[in-house]
């Protein structure tokens, strides 16, 4: 149907560098302006971390990507496809778990698949799976009560890699586990970039973690929300997890953004 | 609780109340109050009396209908109030003045609408019973964290799947200690109702023991009464402390 081969390649060829890109978004809260005219993207099959001090509107950012809230200008695309809603190309980590207090490990890992209509023998196979996947094996029947932060977290995790979405929307996901849990959340984590073919958006406000899992990092600056600065490292994914904090690049770079952020904190 | 050293089982004090009722009755002060034993005595001569067997069928009828009818009505109601905005602006000032109005003055309304018969019993033991089941549910709803809402958006939940399987469960706590206070408020539903509106059931009994002086035969009904509102009641919190564990983190 295209007649012009360059206007039909180029939106594919941004397809395939950008997983999400988000074009002029503001959000409004009646006289607060949340963000404003923010734009960015997404690049398929990385990590990008929104890192900014709070009230800087990065969950805001994720919520309007996950479809939760709609902008009040602007618009985002998701593979191309502008988003009007929650879509399963799309899978949310809440700060808070967000987990089904009544329902078990089982249930509440494959309840992703149990709203998208899957049957109960597939649904729970593929939980499974994930519960292994993220070191939960023998707690299939297990209630959140019983478990730790960390370990609610897992799950929250695994329900949202078992709907097998394309991006991952990660909000603060470890802001309530204790920093040594923290820590391996954030080893794993590197794991899971490089072994799932997934996107991942991830909000902090840590500096360090940040720069520890990131392939890109966006800095958020506040009143009105606007990315300050995009950061790639450019070495630290190819270094052993454990030497990433002694890279000169790391140090640097986590210098680099807290001395453009000194200024954010009262 | 303990008594000089002793640990006594639970509702120990009733011992001690039905002794005192059992000396006042004996004492002869008033003939308004017989002794105790005389009364259980007498629950058990009447209990299996044609006419005592067909107040309390008349009575429990009632009362399932009338509770069923508020629990179907209310708890959907309550929850539909609790995320819609729209609904709970129209509905909630209804709501608050029925749940502190005095209900007893509009059962002669509802004679005249729905007739001297059953269905205005039931009718008047659901009013009684709906508007704290109302009020309950949609707080329970109210209540939910927002990020299990989002949870159920971003998974891609229908309504009635988010509905059903997320708010009701959500709201179970504070929707079950609703339902436990709507009982006992139907429970007085119920009596006014048959008292008021037809002479059946239990209240049939009250008028007549009470008419002709049976006392021990008054307290004897009103006994069971008590008794049987006082097992609802506790079943449905059993029901609510099997949920609670999870109440104090959603």
């Amino acid at each position: 149907m295209a007649t012009h081969p360059t206007d039909a390649t180029r939106p594919d060829a941004n397809a395939a560098a950008a997983a999400v890109s988000v074009r002029g978004v503001s959000k409004n809260y009646g006289e607060v302006e949340a963000l404003r005219d923010l734009s960015l993207d997404f690049p398929r099959s990385q990590l990008t971390s929104l890192l900014g001090p709070s009230g800087c509107g990065k969950t805001t950012l994720l919520k309007i990507i996950a479809g939760l809230l709609e902008p009040t200008e602007g618009e985002v695309e998701v593979n191309g496809k502008p988003v009007t809603g929650p879509g399963p190309d799309r899978a949310f980590v809440f700060q808070d778990f967000a987990l089904l207090p009544w329902a078990t490990v089982l249930r509440n890992v494959a309840f992703g698949l149990e709203l998208r209509g899957v049957g109960v023998s597939e649904r729970e196979a593929i939980a499974e799976q994930y519960i292994r996947n993220v070191g939960l094996a023998g707690f299939e029947k297990s209630y959140p009560h019983e478990l730790s932060g960390g370990m609610r977290q897992r799950v929250g995790l695994a329900r949202a890699l078992a709907v097998d979405s394309e991006v991952l929307l990660m909000d603060e996901p470890f802001s309530a586990v204790d920093e040594q849990t923290r820590r391996k959340f954030q080893e794993d984590l590197l794991g899971l970039v490089a072994g799932e073919n997934k996107t991942f958006l991830f909000v902090t406000h840590s500096i360090e973690e940040a720069v520890y899992v990131s392939d890109q990092i966006a800095i958020l600056l506040p009143r009105p929300s606007r990315v300050s600065e995009v950061i790639r490292p450019s070495g630290l994914r190819t270094r052993n997890v454990s030497d990433i904090r002694r890279d000169p690049e790391y140090l640097d770079i986590v210098d680099r953004i807290w001395a453009s952020l000194r200024s954010y904190v009262e | 609780m303990t008594a000089f050293g002793v640990r006594l089982p639970g509702m120990s004090s009733l011992i001690l109340w039905g002794l005192f009722w059992e000396i006042v009755g004996r004492s002869g002060y008033t003939f308004f109050l017989p002794p105790l034993s005389e009364v259980i005595a007498t629950f058990f001569s009447i209990v299996d009396t044609p006419a005592f067997q067909k107040a309390l069928t008349e009575t429990a009828q009632a009362f399932l209908a009338g509770v069923f009818s508020a629990v179907v009505i209310g708890i959907p109601t309550g929850i539909l109030m609790g995320k819609n905005r729209l609904v709970d602006e129209l509905l909630l000032p209804w709501v608050n003045i029925f749940l502190s109005a005095p209900l007893t003055a509009l059962v002669p309304v509802l004679m005249v609408l729905f007739g001297f018969g059953m269905k205005s019993i039931i009718i008047t033991t659901a009013l009684f019973a709906v508007w704290i089941i109302i009020l309950n549910a949609r707080a329970g709803v109210m209540q939910i964290n927002r990020s299990l809402t989002d949870m159920a958006h971003s998974f891609g939940a229908t309504p009635w799947a988010a509905f059903s399987k997320v708010y009701f469960w959500a709201a179970l706590p504070e929707i079950l200690g609703g339902v436990r206070i709507g009982v006992i408020r139907a429970v007085k539903g119920v009596i006014i109702g048959q008292l008021l509106i037809s002479i059946v059931g239990f209240g049939a009994l009250f008028e007549l023991y009470s008419a002709n002086f049976l006392m021990s035969h008054f307290w004897a009904v009103l006994i069971v009464l008590f008794a049987l509102a006082f097992i609802l009641s506790e079943g449905l919190a059993a029901l609510e402390r099997r949920v609670s564990y999870y109440a104090a983190q959603r």
